[in-house]
This record gives structure tokens, sequence and C-alpha cells, in this order.
């Protein structure tokens, strides 16, 4: 694509080191810890499921079992009960949720256990492996009938089977992406909730029995759709690690997925998030989900015109976070958002020049651009209007997934007939536009050019301001969404262990392996 | 004063729906829809669109007429605010009236997780062009964020000595606002401290009657800016210190 900006190549360059010597003390610290939500990660990966009659789940009974011992890691214990009892995954999880106590047994010999390691990762690469396998043969089978924009609806009734009905209609009207949303204060959780749910407010719960009933219902409609339907959720929240292993294993095609979404926006503790997203995004990288960041946020809670150099500072060190992740580019769905107020005098260049910039600037990146909310009314008619002029900036502008908005954005959850709206709103913009974006060119030093030159400079010298403070202190100091985060404040860092010298996770050292991750990161 | 709906003339009581119904799109399903919107009173209704939504499921547009009126003398509303001051009228009011910083805290309580409404009201930036309660010199604001425990909540408005509690709440999906709302007052009154401080709700979806029924001081829906709310405040503390 030919560039309409004329951006500074050395600048981007510039701003691109910056996130790298950003995020290396980050790396430092992620390469030296672990936290329970990793280890529970690890624990689902090898196999653990199921939970006891009180709702706890197996990986957090096990782990919790090792209060005080984390520092080895989980994934011992769960392979040497294996050995022990000769049991399979699926039995020995059952007699945890009856009480047993997998911490208690005595250890085998080290190469039985290693072997045994080595043979959960055999299984769990085998699994993940056909999963790819499956979605590349039905992406590449019908290609030509995917929208570019990917449209992308989200279903949110709480009930999971409700949510079924509103994701086919959905898809046959047209969408290419579905979100489940999750329930309110799911986030916050520090366990995954184990079976199908069908109570929840505001969204549904994750759970892995709930991703396998959508999964199966979305491939459902596939022959009559002639597409092949992606399938998102959450790897937000302090279950990170242990979403994206549910995502993995039950073919999952994106997750939310933000370095730092976590500790501002619903205010968990910087050093578990920062473990936390390394370890779920090598899991999301190896089962080749497509990550989407939560740029969005900023907008919504600070000025979307004032504020634009924040989303490009996040775009690039979420960019950093995820290479160090050992991600490819074609898999980080960037986030950034069409949020200025309506009743700005040309708002709606300021809207193309940032979505162009960040196709300029991450060119291979399946970008994630998210529709007006926060100046959304109950004014549905002009809701509808502003939605029109969302499709046009990002059909233009070449972005790769695109949220629908909705009408009824300020009002409820949307109601089957909004999404249908929204569907017709975006096919009808895109199609009667669609080569609009390769046909002009933007005037030398005109509005756009201007704009999308002064957020990269404002975004070099925020990026600086960030370097020179390092990351933790930036986040601290509020330089961040105007959000101040204090180190050892923040829910879930008590969960936070450093590594001891005997740790063992066979699934991280596969996982490094596979995505060519240096060990360099963990370096002191 | 008895009002209808005005289309294009006085009185035509020209009403315009949408709705889905579970059915195939089809003949018969659009007039299942005119026959529908017949059901629920209206007259003369014309389905002018229909789309299929899905197998099981069909959109329609429909325009109809209504015969019945209301007596608009006979409804009965107060509005939360009147003759709203702006932030320097506030300031100034605050400064001759109650002679002292007025001490605001906000927060979405319960499980609810957004933020965008309490923001609205108290960030420093406020909301299209209307400076939030933060700004404010004389009032003292603290926005506690989202998903923060009531029991959290009334505690730190104890400390700190709080004068105005506004609660927001932006999920509404199975009344879980109006669960959340009952326990705030719950709370208070069981501690004896509902008196203490002036209990204000906010949100998309509240309004000042559903607020006044609840046991709130007021309530103030989408539209809202902190000058309104920054006014309810001060002009009912001046009230309380006259009383």
């Amino acid at each position: 694509m030919k560039s309409k900006l004329g951006l500074s190549g050395a600048k981007v360059t510039a701003a691109r080191k910056l996130a790298d010597k950003i995020a290396v003390p980050v790396q430092k610290f992620i390469g030296a810890h672990t936290t329970v939500t990793v280890e529970r990660a690890t624990l689902r990966l090898m196999g653990a499921d199921m939970a006891d009659s009180n709702g706890v789940p197996v990986p957090n009974a096990v782990v919790d079992s090792l209060k005080g011992n984390l520092g080895g890691g989980a994934a011992r214990w769960y392979a040497n009960a294996l050995v022990k009892t000769g049991k399979s995954p699926s039995e020995l999880n059952t007699e945890i949720a009856g009480g047993l106590d997998i911490s208690k047994l005595p250890l085998a010999d080290a190469r039985a256990i290693e072997k045994k390691g080595a043979e959960l990762v055999s299984a769990f690469d085998k699994k993940v492996s056909a999963n790819v396998a499956h979605r590349n043969e039905r992406l590449a089978k019908y290609k030509e009938n995917m929208h570019s924009p990917l449209l992308y609806v989200i279903v949110a009734t709480g009930n999971i089977y409700e949510d079924v009905k509103q994701a086919q209609a959905a898809a046959l009207q047209g969408a290419d992406i579905i979100a489940v949303i999750r329930t309110t204060a799911q986030s916050l959780l520090d366990y995954v909730p184990f079976g199908a749910t069908t109570e929840g407010f505001g969204g549904t719960y994750a759970t892995q029995e709930n991703f396998r009933i959508m999964r199966k219902a979305l491939d459902e409609v596939e022959a009559q759709t002639k597409r092949y339907i992606r399938l998102v959720n959450y790897a937000s929240g302090l279950c990170m690690p242990e979403i994206a292993a549910m995502g993995a294993i039950e073919r999952l095609d994106m997750m939310l997925n933000d370095s730092m979404y976590g500790i501002l926006f619903r205010d968990i503790n910087m050093y578990r998030t920062f473990v936390d997203q390394n370890f779920s995004r090598m899991i999301n990288a190896r089962a080749e989900i497509i990550i989407n960041t939560g740029e969005d946020n900023y907008l919504t809670t600070s000025d979307a015109v004032e504020k634009a150099h924040t989303v490009l500072a996040s775009q690039l060190i979420n960019e950093r976070f995820a290479l160090n992740a050992g991600m490819k580019t074609k898999f980080m769905g960037l986030g950034h958002a069409f949020e200025m107020n309506p009743d700005i005098k040309n708002g709606f260049l300021y809207e193309m020049a940032q979505a162009q910039m960040a196709r300029e600037i991450f060119p291979e990146h399946p970008l994630k651009y998210m529709p007006p909310t926060k100046f959304m009314t109950g004014d549905v008619f002009k809701g509808f209007a502003m939605n029109a002029m969302f499709n046009f900036v990002s059909k233009a502008t070449g972005q790769s997934i695109h949220l629908l908005g909705m009408l009824t954005e300020a009002i409820h959850t949307p109601f089957l007939q909004d999404r249908y709206l929204a569907i017709k709103n975006a096919l009808y913009v895109m199609e009667n536009m669609n080569d609009f974006g390769d046909d002009i060119e933007f005037k030398k030093n005109g509005i756009m050019v201007t704009r999308a030159k002064q957020v990269l400079d404002e975004t070099l010298e925020f990026m600086r301001d960030v370097e020179k403070e390092t990351l933790f202190n930036a986040i601290e100091k509020g330089l961040f969404a105007e959000v101040k985060r204090p180190k050892n404040g923040g829910k879930g860092f008590e969960g936070v262990t450093e590594k001891g010298p005997d740790y063992w996770n066979p699934f991280e050292t596969y996982l490094k392996r596979e995505l060519g991750v240096k060990e360099a990161a963990k370096c002191k | 004063m008895q009002i209808k709906p005005y289309g294009d003339t006085l009185n035509d009581g020209a009403v315009q729906l949408s709705f889905t119904l579970p059915v195939k799109c089809s003949g018969k399903a659009r007039e299942a829809a005119r026959l529908y919107v017949l059901k629920l009173g209206f007259k003369h209704c014309n389905v002018v669109e229909a789309s299929p939504l899905s197998d099981e499921f069909t959109f329609f547009v429909a325009y109809a007429h209504t015969d019945v009126a209301i007596d608009y003398d006979k409804v009965d509303y107060v509005e939360a605010v009147s003759n709203v001051m702006n932030m320097d009228g506030v300031n100034d009011f605050i400064r001759e009236k109650i002679k002292r910083k007025v001490v605001v805290v906000g927060a979405c309580t319960g499980t609810d997780a957004h933020t965008v409404g309490i923001d609205a009201i108290m960030n420093m930036k406020g909301y299209n062009h209307h400076y939030g309660l933060e700004r404010y010199p004389m009032l003292e604001a603290y926005n506690l964020g989202a998903q923060v425990p009531n029991e959290k909540f009334i505690e730190f408005a104890r400390k700190n000595n709080a004068d105005a509690l506004l609660i927001s709440q932006v999920v509404t999906q199975k009344d879980v606002h109006v669960q959340n709302l009952t326990n705030l007052i719950e709370l208070l009154e069981a501690e004896h401290l509902r008196d203490k401080f002036i209990v204000i709700a906010g949100g998309p979806r509240i309004s000042n009657k559903l607020a006044l029924e609840l046991g709130y001081d007021a309530g103030f829906g989408s539209g809202t800016y902190a000058d309104h709310v920054a006014t309810f405040i001060v002009r009912k503390m001046e009230e309380k210190l006259n009383r």
C-alpha cells in the first residue's frame, strides 16, 4: 500500500527502539518470576480440569496446596501424581476433585517425571497443531467469502444457550467474528469457573465448557454461511494465561490480550499482569490465536484528540511485549478506536488520520478498530449515522478487524435486530466505497498529514518520558490513561513468586523453543 | 391538556415502531406483525419493512396511529434540579453559604465495571466541555472507580467526612442496579448513616423518580453533567444547614 501520510521512517524506527528499551527491565522481571495463574495454566495444558463439590477448580486446588512452595512450579507435582498413581489426567482430576492432595505424594525419580512431562507436552502439541491445521484449512477454503475488514459482533446475554442463538443469527447475517462478552467482574476472579453457565450480568462466564458450546455452534453454521466464523474470548484479568490455555485447546481464534489493560483499568497488580501476559501470549502465539489489544480504553477514559499519542505508544509497547513472547506480527490485532467528540469540526479528518497512521506504522498487523461508544446516546438515529462514518473510515484506511458499532450502544446489550442493522450499515458503506482508499491521496501538509505527524511527534516525546522513568514508575505516576497504580498495590500481587533454582515447567520450555523465544530474557 | 404523539398533524397519534418476532420471514409473518401492532391498541398499522434476521427471526418496522391520549397537567414529576449553576456559580455559592470545602465521594459500586458514568461527572476533564467535580476548587472530590464494594465505599466516605455520595450504575441487566442501589441504602441505614450524607444515584437508566423510590436524595440519568450534580449537592447542603 502506498503511503498517504509520508511519516518519517526514522521517527517510527526511533519509537520502536524506545518500546524495546521500555520493555527490557519488565522482561527481566518476567523471566525471573511465575504466578499462581501461570502455574494453573500450565496444569491446564497438562490436562488438569474439573472442579470439586465446592466449585474449586482442580488447577486451583493443586496450586493452593503448594502455597509458599511455588518457586519450583506446579508441573512437577502433577506429573509426579500421574507417574505415582498410573492414572490418566482425567482420572487424576476426579481424584483431586475428590480430595486427593498431590503435594503430599512422595516424588518419583526425576527422569520418570520428566518423561511424563514430555509425554503431556507432546499430547498438547498434537492437539493444538490439529486446531491450527483445521482453522487454516477452513480459512483457505472460504477465503473469497470473508469480509474485509472482518465484521466483529458481540453477544452478551449471560446465558450461553441464548448466546448461541444470537451468534448463529449474526453469522448468517454476515458477521465474520463472534465475541462472547464476559460477565462483569469475572476479570477479578482468581479462578476460572467450571461448566456451562446460564447466569451472568452484562455477559457470560468464560468457561471451557462454554467455549466448547459456542465453538460447536459456530462450526455448525459454516456450511450455510460458507465462511469460517471466528470465535473470540478474553485472555484478560487475573486468569489471563489459563483462559489462553482453554482457548488454545478449544480452538478459539482471537483473544483479547493487552499487556497493560488489567493494570490500568482493572487495578490488577502490575508485576502480576506483566508475568501473566507474557505466558498467555506464548500460548496464544503457539495456537496462532490473534490477540486483540485494548487501546480503545485509553480514549474512553481520556480525550481522544488530546491523548491520541497514548494509543500509538501503547500499540508499540503491546507490539514489543508480543514480539518478546514469540508472536508474529500477523497475529497482533493492535487496537484503536473512533471515539472523538462528534461535535468537533473536522473530527472525521482526525479520526481518518489516526486510523491511516496505525495502518502505515503497522502494515502487517490485523488492526482492530473499535466503534464510537463514549458519545453514543439514546438518539439511536444519530448513533446510526456515527457508525456509518466509522464504517467509512475503517474501510478507507484498510483496517482488519472491525468491531461493529451498535445504534443502541448507550442503552442495552444488543438486541437481535441491532446487530442486523449494524451489519447492514457496514456492508452497504463498505461495498459502496470499496476502492475509495486506493483511489485517493492525502493533500501534502493538509489537515490529515499534519495531524498524523503531530501525533507521532507527541508519541516519541511521551515514550522518551516513559523510558526515562521506567515503565513501572510511569504507571505509578499516572502517565497512562491518567490512572495511578502503585507497584505493590492492586489485585493479585500475592500470587507472584520468584522462580527457584529448581523451577520446572516443561510447557514453558516447549513454548519458548517452538516460538524461538530467547532465554536472554531470564538473566538478571 | 390532553396530548397525543405528533406525526405531521396535531393529534394524529403517529408512532414509529420496530421489533423482532421469532418467526421465519414471510407474508404471514408480516401480517402477524400488523395484527400484533393493532392488538397493542394502535389503529391503521402499516408494516413498512420486514427483514429476515435468520430462519427463525424477522425484524419489522411499522408505523401506526393511536387514539390514546394523556392529560399532561396530571403528570407528576419533579426534576432533580432546576436553574442549574455552572462551575463558577457553584464555587461562589459554597464560599458564600457553606463557607468550607464540600467533600464528594463517588464510585461505580457493586460488580459493575463501567467507570464511564462516574468519570464523566467527576474526572477533572469532565465530559462534553463540562468540567468534572475534581476541577471545582471548592469541592474535595474522590473518584474511587469501579467495582467498589458498597461496604468499602461507605467506610471511605465516613473516614473522609463526605458530605455527598455519588453512586453510578451502568449495567442494568436483570435489575442488578436496583439490587445494588437498595443494598447501599440498607447498609447506610443499618449503620445509622443515612442522614449524614446526601446520597445520589446516577446512570443512563436512572431517573430521579426511581432514585427517590429507592430512598436516594436524587437520581440523574443520561444528559447529566457535573453542573447538575454539583448544583443539587450545594443547594441540598444549604437546605440542611438552615434546617
